[in-house]
This record gives C-alpha cells, sequence and structure tokens, in this order.
C-alpha cells in the first residue's frame, strides 16, 4: 500500500455536532497528525456535496485512506464506503469516528471537553485507519430454493411468495397436516370470517403448487453451510433426507399458554383458554349463559413480562360473538389494559360494548377471584370505578393467555445458530431496521415465532421475510463482508481453541503437509473475532478489527 | 485528587454496547465525558492484551461492553468475555490494578440510559479509586492465597 495517505472529514452536521464541539478547532488540531494529508470540515459531509468532496480528495490528494468523523456507522457507513469505492479506493481503508451519539449528543453541556473527546476519538480513528488494509469480498453462489420451516399460515405465505416467484420451497411442517394454530381458531377478528375459510383454500395452493414440496410430520434435524448452500437434513418419523437449499425461513409460530393452577384451570372445568373456548364454539357447544373472561391470564406479570398484543381483540371477538349468538347471554371481559389500537380494532372494540359486553378493569394487586365447587360458579373481582369488589356468576371463565415460544424453539436456534430473546423468543437482527431477518445471512424470521402477532402481521411479515430472501436468490449470488478470521498456517500450532470457541463451525482443522492447522471457511464466518482473541499462537488475524489496528487506537489515545 | 478525571477506554461490541451507547446519544442522555469507545464486533474479540495494554498506557479504567446473556449477536461470544474477565481479574491483582478498574456490563441496544448510568457509575467509581499508580503494590491473585 505504500505510505498511508489520509483525508479527514469532519462534519457539523447542521449544530447536532457543530454546536457543541468546536469543528474548526478540530480540523487545526486533525491537519497536524501523523499520515493526514487533507482535513476538511463538512456542514453535512452525507450531503450529495460531501459525498462527493470525499471522491474529490481521494483523486486530488490521491488519498490511500478515508476517516469521517460524523455518526454512528449504523447511519452512514454505506455510503461512505460506496463513495470510496466510487473514487476506486477500497471500501474497507474507510474508517468511521463517531463524534455524534457517543460526544456531541451526549455532553452538550460542556463544550470543551466534547472537543477534546472528538480530538481524542478522531486520533484513535486515524491511527487506525493508517493500518487498514483492503479485503476482496468472495462471490458465492446461491442456490435457487428455500427451506421454510413451519407450515402454518405465516409458513404457507412464504411458501407460496418465493414460489409463485419461480423458487423451488421445501415446506417442513411437523405435524401431520398444514394449518398450525389456525386449524383450532373459530373465527377471525375484525371480519369475523371462519379461519378454515382462509386456512382451507391455502393448503390447497400449497399442495398444488409444483414447486413446492411438503414434509408433513417432519422435523429439521440438522443444517449444515451458509447463506447460498445450506444442507438440511429433515427427519420424516425415523426416515432422514436431505435437502439443498440458499436461504432458510423459519416460521414455526407459537403455542398458546396453558395457564396451569391459575383461576382454577386444569381443576375445574369449565375454566378453559380462549383456544379451548374457540374448539367448542366451532362444535357449537357453548352452553351457559354468563360468561366471565379474565385478560393477561400469565401475560405482563414478572415472570412474563411482554404484552401478546393480538389476545384483547381475540377476547373482544369472542365475547361479541358469544352475545351475537344469545342476545340475552352476558358476557364479561375483565381487563388491565385493552390494546385496540388503530382504526379497525379500536371500531371492533367500540361494536362489541355496543353489543353489550361488558369491560371492567383490574389491577394486579387485587386479581379477579374464581369461586366454585367442583365448577366455576362466580368471580369476584374489585371494580375500580364502583371502589367496591362486586361479583359475577360464571357458567364458563375463559382465560385469555399469550402466546409463549414453541418449545421447539431452542432446538431450531441452535441448529441454526441463531439467537433467541431472553423471552424464548427468536431474535432479529435488528428489532427497527432489520426486522426480519436474523444476523447471519440468508435465515430469516416471520410471524409468532419472532413475536405474538395477529395473521394480517404474520402474512405481512411472510411477504417481506420472503422477498428478502427472494434477493439473494434472484441475484445467484451474494459477497458476504471480509470482515473474517484469517489463519497463519506457518504460526499456527494446530491446537485447535478456535474450532471449540467458533460459534458458526467456521473453524476446521485440516491437514496441510502432514501438520494440522486451522482453517476458515469464509463464508460461515460472521466476523466476531472470538478465535482471534484466544489463539495461543497469534496465528489468528481478524481482518479489519486486527490487533495491531486496535493496539494502535489504545495507543493513540493515549499519545 | 479533586481535579482527577479518570479515562476510561470503552471496548463496546457492535450490536448492543455500541448501539446502546448510540441510543443514549440519539436519547441526548448526558453522561461524564471520560469515556473513548473502541469498537469491536462482539466482545468475544476482546483480547486480554488489549486490556493490559490499555491499562499499561495509562487508562485508569477500562470497560468491556456486552450483550445480556442470550442476545450475542454472534451466540455466546459474551460468554467467553465473561470467563476471561473473570480470569484476567485475578491476574490484574497481582499487577495491582484493583477489580474495581475492570468493568465488564452488559448494555443491550435498547438501553441507552443504563448505558450513561454505567459510564457515570465507573467514573465516580475511578474517582474515588483516584489515579492508577503503576506502584501500587502487587495482590495474590486469589483471596486464598493471603492465607
Amino acid at each position: 500500500m505504500g505510505e498511508a495517505r489520509i483525508g479527514v472529514f469532519v462534519c457539523h452536521c447542521g449544530t447536532n455536532i457543530g454546536a457543541s464541539v468546536d469543528v474548526p478547532q478540530v480540523v487545526e488540531y486533525v491537519k497536524g497528525l501523523p499520515n493526514v494529508v487533507h482535513v476538511e470540515r463538512n456542514l453535512f459531509t452525507c450531503s450529495e456535496e460531501g459525498v462527493s468532496a470525499i471522491k474529490k480528495a481521494i483523486a486530488g490528494y490521491n488519498l490511500n485512506r478515508v476517516v469521517v468523523a460524523s455518526c454512528t456507522p449504523t447511519t452512514h457507513e454505506p455510503l461512505f464506503r460506496a463513495a470510496c469505492e466510487e473514487a476506486g479506493l477500497n471500501k474497507y481503508l474507510f474508517e468511521f469516528v463517531n463524534i455524534r451519539e457517543q460526544c456531541s449528543w451526549v455532553h452538550m453541556r460542556q463544550p470543551e471537553e466534547a472537543t477534546e473527546k472528538a480530538k481524542d476519538l478522531i486520533r484513535m480513528g486515524i491511527a487506525k485507519a493508517s493500518l487498514l488494509e483492503p479485503l476482496e469480498e468472495v462471490k458465492v453462489q446461491v442456490t435457487p430454493s428455500a427451506l421454510v420451516i413451519g407450515g402454518g399460515v405465516v409458513g404457507m405465505n412464504a411458501a407460496l411468495n418465493l414460489a409463485e416467484q419461480g423458487f423451488e420451497v421445501q415446506l417442513v411442517e411437523k405435524e401431520n397436516q398444514l394449518g398450525g394454530i389456525l386449524l383450532y381458531v373459530h373465527k377471525l377478528f375484525t371480519t369475523d370470517e371462519e379461519a378454515s375459510k382462509i386456512i382451507e383454500p391455502l393448503v390447497q395452493r400449497v399442495k398444488n403448487h409444483s414447486q413446492i414440496k411438503t414434509y408433513l410430520s417432519t422435523k429439521v434435524k440438522s443444517v449444515s453451510g451458509f447463506i447460498g448452500d445450506f444442507e438440511a437434513t429433515l427427519d420424516q418419523n425415523g426416515r432422514e433426507s436431505h435437502v439443498k437449499v440458499g436461504t432458510i425461513i423459519v416460521a414455526i409460530g407459537a403455542e398458546e399458554l396453558k395457564p396451569a393452577g391459575q383461576y382454577g384451570y386444569g381443576k375445574l372445568p369449565n375454566v378453559m383458554t380462549q383456544l379451548e373456548l374457540e374448539q367448542r364454539m366451532k362444535r357449537g357447544e357453548l352452553d351457559g349463559q354468563n360468561v366471565v373472561m379474565i385478560n393477561c391470564v400469565g401475560a405482563r406479570v414478572p415472570e412474563r413480562t411482554y404484552c401478546s398484543g393480538f389476545c384483547c381483540m381475540t377476547a373482544v371477538k369472542n365475547a361479541t360473538l358469544i352475545k351475537q349468538n344469545s342476545p340475552e347471554a352476558r358476557v364479561w371481559v375483565l381487563h388491565r389494559d385493552l390494546m385496540a389500537y388503530g382504526v379497525e380494532f379500536e371500531n371492533y372494540y367500540r361494536k362489541s360494548m355496543e353489543q353489550g359486553v361488558r369491560f371492567i378493569r383490574y389491577g394486579l394487586e387485587k386479581p379477579p377471584e374464581v369461586i366454585g365447587n367442583g365448577k366455576a360458579e362466580k368471580v369476584k373481582v374489585w371494580h375500580h370505578l364502583m371502589g367496591r369488589e362486586i361479583e359475577l356468576p360464571a357458567d364458563m371463565v375463559v382465560l385469555t393467555t399469550p402466546l409463549v415460544p414453541r418449545v421447539d424453539n431452542e432446538a431450531i436456534s441452535k441448529i441454526l445458530k441463531v439467537p433467541l430473546s431472553e423471552q424464548g423468543f427468536f431474535l432479529e437482527a435488528h428489532l427497527k431496521l432489520r426486522p426480519v431477518e436474523f444476523a447471519t445471512d440468508g435465515i430469516y424470521i416471520c410471524g409468532s415465532a419472532r413475536w405474538p402477532t395477529d395473521i394480517a402481521n404474520g402474512i405481512s411479515q411472510a411477504y417481506a421475510a420472503s422477498s428478502k430472501a427472494a434477493i439473494p436468490m434472484r441475484t445467484g449470488y451474494v459477497k458476504p463482508e471480509a470482515i473474517t478470521a484469517l489463519v497463519d498456517e506457518d504460526r499456527c500450532s494446530g491446537c485447535g481453541t478456535c474450532e471449540l470457541l467458533c460459534p458458526f463451525k467456521a473453524i476446521e482443522l485440516q491437514s496441510r503437509n502432514g501438520k494440522r492447522v486451522s482453517h476458515v471457511a469464509e463464508a460461515i464466518c460472521k466476523g466476531c473475532g472470538t478465535c482471534g482473541a484466544a489463539c495461543p499462537s497469534g496465528a489468528i488475524t481478524m481482518n479489519h478489527f486486527r490487533d495491531v489496528e486496535i493496539l494502535a487506537q489504545i495507543e493513540a489515545l493515549f499519545s | 485528587m479533586e481535579n482527577f478525571e479518570p479515562k476510561i477506554v470503552a471496548f463496546l461490541c457492535n450490536w448492543c454496547s455500541y448501539a446502546g451507547a448510540d441510543l443514549a446519544g440519539t436519547s441526548r442522555i448526558q453522561y461524564a465525558p471520560n469515556v473513548r469507545a473502541i469498537r469491536v464486533m462482539c466482545s468475544g474479540r476482546v483480547s486480554p492484551t488489549f486490556i493490559l495494554k490499555a491499562f499499561s498506557m495509562g487508562a485508569d479504567g477500562v470497560l468491556i461492553g456486552s450483550c445480556h446473556f442470550g442476545d450475542c449477536h454472534y451466540i455466546g461470544g459474551n460468554y467467553k468475555a465473561a470467563r476471561r474477565i473473570a480470569l484476567l481479574k485475578k491476574m490484574l491483582r497481582q499487577l495491582g490494578i484493583k477489580e474495581e478498574q475492570l468493568w465488564l456490563e452488559q448494555v443491550s441496544a435498547a438501553e441507552g440510559s443504563l448505558f450513561a448510568q454505567v459510564i457515570n457509575d465507573m467514573t465516580a467509581k475511578l474517582k474515588e479509586l483516584g489515579p492508577l499508580a503503576p506502584s501500587a503494590p502487587p495482590q495474590p491473585a486469589f483471596e486464598e492465597d493471603q492465607r
């Protein structure tokens, strides 16, 4: 590469940085730092003007490294990397310094300290930049076929969306029929259509599609490989088969919590969950005129803090359907908060009240009490507005419980090497910015496996996940980030520490001239660097975060 | 000692702690300006060498920011970091560096205020401890060795 010739661009970000960091002073300071041949400040480096200034400077000053000091890399790193590439500079010769989120915005009342901190951070960035090396991304071919795990409404929609684009789909369902949890649901909010009217035609479309191969009573036993080239072993009632796919979509849904021991559930025959009520309604087996529903059973409590989102609407729906079925029935919904967001849900809730469903709010400090001998007979609840306890007659008590993660989640998370959240649901790459994909390339997530969701939302996610999966399959190849580990085979002692530590099984020991050495499969390596931190021989280089680069940052800070 | 401003080097994992620090910024939560962050992809990347280097160059405190257990983007890098730090702390005692000068904290991408709190707490603690004196008397690695 020769001597580093670094260009530094310090951003004012309007007043976002400029109001607390003295940018002109920083620029003057940076001019005197080693290897810096050009410094400028921009009102907005991310503007077209700023980006073209970078490109011009690369050519004009013959820059071979670029440092931008502005916001966080999450915002504009791709933009500035692209600018470098367009000007003929390898994008890995770019370094981002964050002086907004981690400096100007958090020290707004300390301009002097913020300015000093910005200088330090930029000095550290320059030290790293001068050691950066160009990296080449490998091209990986993508098999135009997808594995969809889960044959519920979400999985089937994902499968169809891909199949209709011409991709082959392997659809795996662990039960002996397609349909998932919707097979047990009576009617759907807010349309009050029968669930079977939705699910049956969908199952037919999936069955009839020549591009979809369905595996019933089948579980995914293991998965190896990486984006573009996964191989999955399927276990169909003990019979194993192998499929090769380019992408994987997880759509295994969730299950209804059975609140054993709460409100007499499991002991009193007329205490049931919403889903169990739906099955009775489907069979037309509703007895009694007095129905009490209790919402948030096992949800938004210390041991399960989340809100399952759609269950309030399930309760509203079933309560209303009971009233419609027999107008003289008395139905009470005991709730904590009622989630009826948006236009549709709010109207649906209002309609429910108009039809005579009674809503009573309770608090966790005084939860309702189910009373009865051998069966539930009445429910006592503290009425907030009346300021006293009231008693409701109950022929049926229906508990509204949240969706909980499937037991299979843990196994699938291990097989695919994708994370679960604290609650046990699958954890997407980024809550806001990458909601339907995992951090692992080529694996996508949708529906209630990620978070309890209603059907409309689940289908939107299925479309989103399958569209994301279609991108690499349509392109035909991917270029994973070149931030991967590299083994110096001469230094490697073949101890295998790295092989054991690698969470992605990207490292294996191979034979080289009679010596065992570690080998990194670049396409699998995600660049965490755990191997690099552990290698006792110092044989592993973690590209773009090399030891020398990080040590240089530390030295620069204290220089 | 009153004007002592400790210098903290923070190794922040890209996915959780670094993003948590970003969130502190977008939320405009103000905290002590004593920290200088070095972004790494995973807390599992933080080699003990980096930590020792930071102390030897003059850091008064080193923070490793990881994801919460179970939330690691790389499945379990934070467990590896936790094990390494636990061991390293034993070694630091022998070098005369106090345990309270090396912090391992789990901050998620959603915990901007926690990040700010950690920096404030750490800064306050380090002020209390005073500058890292290279001549501090070495301590045995294990408490039981003192017997």
